[in-house]
Parts: structure tokens; sequence; C-alpha cells
């Protein structure tokens, strides 16, 4: 069983996904900062390809991708990293990135290789399920390696349809019209529409992203829907040199010597 | 016809709409408003009226006798650089905002590369009374001061793109991590790059320059088409409306794209040589791109060619043979802009001289050809007093 699947299985609330950039800050960090979040309780990790023109993207996590990508990041080195995690560890693991490195490595050779080291789903912000029907869907089925679709509050009834019915481990929801890295408050307007997509009939966990940046943003998350995830504010804390421990404490909300006493 | 675009955005296997969910929204407003107004005589009524007594259109077809005489050829010059604000960007933007205001937008960002854009953005925004944001490279910003005081004295605000190479494809990106963050925005591109419907837009509000040379050429030579057309292709917009009328003629489509120092010299523009297939800026076509896919900065002496892509219908019509390209260095440019002055006494923006030195590059013996103008020179001036 795909290992999303069987974390909520296993677990259907308060799920903490950390997305980081590989080759972020040095090359080699990958693969400790992966085993690193699991040890300190991290549910999921959403490992980001760099790419030189991010879109969606804020100033942090454009900004990291430039040093992983100066420090000499590619899709290979990236995949032997990801077999030296899967030595030691089952954490899910989710590749995030936009789609012309993938499309420039081979979409089918990406996809065979993602099967092969154990990577347990993609999320590409830039393929659109009109783009995955058309286009796409045949090679990810063959290869078994599930796509994860971005839904937004503005994401029609119609194409929230067609995405579900694509989806087979969980629903990536963005919590406002924005590129990541925010760091304000949910307005009374988006906790509206939390609830909204909170009552829609879905047959997959949801864990929601986007401005998920402390404690506070997490447990709202996690009260509307399966968890959170987050990422710049994760870069963030890496590039001032906090310990994970600490971060993950601090957005879990539990005090940093309960963290150390439960790893210990 | 052949050229057209399928239903799902593509010129053969180019195109598309590669584009996060967040952008899913406006770019499906975008499409169903353009497709309402694309056949509706009102809209059109209004669109050529702007175009007429505000715009100068039509353009002159321009019997260029001497240059003619020097490259024994028949060589008409389509004089987009006589539109109001120096260049063809204008036909494009009147176009759009006249859209953007039926779909009651109040406020228009746009991306620029030479300015010229950015400057008939900024001008139509204040013919209509909306906000304008423009971004624009730091680079870029530097290298055409004119065009900034001209945007800025338009009551645009132009912003500085501080990221990658600080030029055209960092402008783009930040215009759209705009819209991303302010979806009720309208953004104005400004070439025939971008998510479907983008390229067909431009195309066709660029496609008024075909539609006149046409009728212009019948007039003077009594010839339907010509035997070649000749563009420059940055982004491609200029271009796609010089050729849009031709494009299932029996006519010669020729493409000058900005080589910059030399093909192999590291500091070029050629996308149709060094590029290969990918997605840039919400559409699949040929790029620059490393081994492992990442969009590489391009080198040219012209802003408006500093660009790592192309439009989605030039990397089809290049793949399909249709269009021939030749690549030009920044030398060759400026030394065709120095004999177009000298031989016309037309100083044409560095982009359109790239299109004049075609001319030495292969004989068009006894034919007739049309070289689009795409714009004055004026903004470069600064670039080009280095060579005086």
């Amino acid at each position: 069983m795909n290992r999303i699947n069987q974390l909520f299985k296993q677990k259907s609330k308060d799920v903490c996904s950390i997305f980081l950039t590989a080759g972020f800050p040095n090359l080699n960090d990958t693969v400790k900062t992966v085993l690193e979040l699991e040890q300190n309780g991290v549910d999921m990790v959403e490992i980001g390809m760099p790419f030189s023109d991010p879109l969606a993207d804020g100033e942090t996590i454009q900004s990291s991708s430039l040093v992983a990508l100066e420090n000499g990041m590619t899709i290979d080195i990236l995949f032997r990293q990801i077999l030296a995690i899967r030595e030691q560890s089952q954490i899910p693991i989710v590749l995030m990135g936009y789609f012309n490195p993938v499309f420039k490595y081979g979409l089918e050779l990406f996809l065979k290789k993602c099967e092969l080291s154990g990577v347990d789903g993609l999320i590409i912000p830039d393929i659109s399920v009109e783009e995955y029907e058309l286009n796409y869907k045949s090679l990810f089925e063959k290869y078994q390696v599930p796509l994860t679709f971005l839904v937004t509050p503005k994401t029609s009834t119609a194409r929230f349809e067609k995405i579900k019915n694509h989806s087979s481990t969980f629903i990536y929801y963005v919590s406002s019209a924005s590129t990541t890295g925010k760091t304000g408050e949910f307005s009374a307007e988006q906790l509206i529409d939390f609830e909204q997509m909170k009552s829609e009939e879905i047959n997959l966990p949801v864990l929601m992203g986007f401005g998920i940046h402390d404690s506070k943003s997490f447990k709202t998350a996690c009260n509307y829907f399966e968890g959170g995830i987050i990422g710049s504010a994760f870069i963030r804390s890496r590039k001032e040199g906090k310990s994970i421990v600490d971060f993950v404490g601090e957005i879990k909300g539990i005090r940093t010597e309960s963290v150390l006493r439960r790893t210990n | 016809m052949k050229f057209t675009i399928d239903q799902n955005g593509y010129y053969g296997k180019f195109g598309g709409a590669f584009i996060p969910e967040l952008l899913h929204p406006p770019v499906e407003e975008l499409k169903e408003a353009f497709y309402a107004i694309k056949d509706d005589e009102d809209f059109k009524e209004s669109y050529l009226n702007l175009l007429k007594d505000y715009v100068g259109r039509p353009t002159p077809l321009y019997y260029a006798e001497r240059l003619s005489k020097k490259y024994d050829a028949h060589i008409y010059l389509k004089r987009e650089d006589l539109n109001h604000t120096g260049a063809h960007k204008i036909n494009n933007t009147i176009g759009q905002i006249l859209l953007a205001q039926k779909m009651g937008k109040k406020e228009i960002v746009a991306e620029t590369g030479a300015g010229q854009h950015g400057v008939a953005t900024a001008t139509v925004c204040a013919l209509m009374g909306m906000e304008c944001k423009v971004f624009m490279g730091e680079v870029d910003i530097e290298r055409q001061a004119p065009n900034v005081a001209r945007m800025r004295m338009l009551g645009a605000e132009v912003i500085p793109a501080k990221s990658g190479s600080k030029t055209l494809k960092d402008a783009t990106n930040e215009a759209i991590r705009f819209w991303i963050n302010n979806p009720s925005t309208y953004y104005i591109i400004g070439s025939v790059v971008g998510p479907h419907p983008y390229p067909e837009m431009v195309a066709y509000f660029q496609s008024i320059i075909s539609e006149e040379i046409r009728t212009q050429l019948f007039e003077k030579t009594g010839k339907v088409n010509p035997d070649a057309v000749i563009a420059c292709v940055g982004g491609g917009s200029n271009a796609a409306g010089a050729f849009y009328h031709f494009l299932d003629e029996q006519v010669d489509l020729i493409i000058a794209e900005a080589a910059g120092h030399g093909i192999n010299s590291g500091k070029s523009a050629a996308t149709s040589i060094l590029g290969t297939e990918g997605v840039i800026h919400g559409s699949k076509s040929l790029l620059m791109q490393t081994e492992d896919g990442q969009i590489v900065e391009p080198h040219s002496i012209s802003a408006g060619l500093d660009y790592p892509g192309i439009g989605p219908l030039h990397a089809h019509l290049i793949e399909t043979k249709r269009a021939k390209v030749f690549p030009i260095t920044d030398q060759e440019a400026v030394d065709a802009a120095f004999n177009l002055s000298r031989l016309e006494g037309i100083i044409p923006a560095l982009e359109s001289a790239h299109a004049f030195a075609i001319l030495e590059k292969t004989s068009f013996k006894n034919q007739t050809i049309v070289v689009n103008l795409s714009g004055r020179g004026d903004k470069d001036l600064s670039t080009y007093m280095k060579f005086l």
C-alpha cells in the first residue's frame, strides 16, 4: 500500500507535513533533514525540486531554490538522496516541483525512478487537471505514482469533481489566493471558505497549505482538515539556523523538552 | 487553416495552459470574455476606431527605394514605428484594455522588456482611467531609462523585478506572481506567450498588421501576396501580427532572432537554435534551458528580444519548417540600424534592426518583400551612441 494511504489509515487528525527544498541549505542536507523531521514527529515530507523560475512561490522558496541550484542540486542527485532516506525510513515522501525540469528529464523516466526509489506521490502545481487528462494521465497510472492536485477556495465545483476523480491519496487545499510564504492571520472570510471546504463530500483526507507558519495557523488547519503543510516557515527557520526540534515543537504547540523526551 | 490553434489551446504540440490552480479562475474568466468579443461587431468597431483616431492607423506601407536598390529587391517597410507610442505594442494593449473594461476591471498589471509594451500599457490605462502597475527587470530599467520616465509620466507605477537575470523573463515571473496574489487584476501580456488564450489573443489583436499589409500591397502593386515577410522575434508579437494573414498563403515567413554575441558565445537569445521543448510562463514551447531543465538567462543587446522562450505559434512554425529563422548578432543588428538610418532616414528600434540584418544574410533578388519595422529607435539612442 502507498505510504500516504497507510499514514492516513493510521492517523486522521493533526497530520503534520513539512516542505523542504532539496539540496538546501547544503547539497547533502536533504537526507538528514528528512530523517530529523521524522524523528521529531513529522508525519510526511514534501521535498521541493528546485526550479529557476518558480511562478507560484514567494521570496523564501524562490531564494532557497536558487541556493539549492547553486549548490548543484539535480533530479538525479535527489533520487540518490531518496534511496538513502529509504534505507532508514518509511516516511511518506511527496516530491513537489514545477513541470519543466520533470518534462526535460523525461516524464516517463522520472515516474519510473519515482516508483523505484520509493516516492509516494507528486505535486506539480503547473500541471492542471485538464492537461493531466489530455496528455499525462496514462503515464502516471502506468507507474502508479499518484499526482496530488491543488484546490483553492476559488476552484469551481465542476473542476473539484474532476480533481477528486483523479486523486487517490489526499487533496492539497490552498488556504488563500496567493503565492507561498504569507505570514498573516487567517481572515474571517477565509474561515468561511474553510468551513465550506470542510462540508464538501470528499472521500479523501485534506491537508491545508499556504500560509501555515506557526502553531496557531497549524491548529486552524487541523481543526478543519486532517492536517497542515508547512513550507516557507520551515525554510526560514533553516536560514535562521533554528533547530528542527525547536521548529517542529513550536508548530505543534508543544514545548521543546516534551518533544525531546518523546524522541529519546 | 493549418496554423490555427486547436480547442485545447495548442498549435501542434506547443501551447496549452500550464498554470497553478490559483490562476485557473482568472484565466478561465479571460478566455470566456475573449471568445465573447472575438467576433463581436461592436467590439471590433470600438477597437478599430481607437486604432484609427488614437493610434494613427493604418500605418503606411512604404516602398524603400534606396534600400531596394542596395539589395536588388522590392522592399516595403510596414511602418509600425509610426504608431502612437512608437511601436506595434499598442495594437495589443488597445484590444486588451477594451476587453478589461468590458470585464469591469479597474486595475492593470503588465510586464515589459524594452519598455515599449510597458509604455503602451501605461498609455491605454491613462486613456481609460485605470490603475497601472508595470514590472520591469532592474537591468532593463537601467538600459531603457526614457521608457521608464514615459511610463511614470503616464501615471504608471514601475516596479523593478529583482529576481533572476533581472530582465524580461523575471519581469514576467513577477507580473504572474502579482496576478496570483491579486486575481481580480487584469494582466495585459505584451507578447504571444503565456497560457492559452494569451498567445491566440495577442496574435489576434496584432493581426491588423498583416490585414493592412495585404490591402496596401495590393493597392500599390496589384499583388495579393508578397514573396516574403520578415520580422524579428523575441516572444514574437510583431511577427505573429505580420504573418497572421499569410500563414496559409504562398509567402515565405522569415524570422530574425537575437544571437547576442553569437550562437555559441554563451551570451545569446537564439531560442530556435539553442532552445528545446519545455514549459515557460504557462505554455509549452521552445526555450533555452540547461540539461536539468533550468531556464537559462539569455542575452541580447535589445531588451525586447532578451527572452529565453518564444511564443508557441512560432515554435510550431519553426518546428514544421513553415518559417525560416536567421540568428542575428548584436553587431549585425547595430550595423543594420545604421544602414537603414543612412539610406532611408529611419532610425529603427534595436529589435526591428535585427529584421533588417537579414537582408545581408540571404538574397531576395527581384522579390517583393515586406519588412515589419516594429518600432522606432529613440529609446535605443544611448546604445546607438556608443557606436557613433
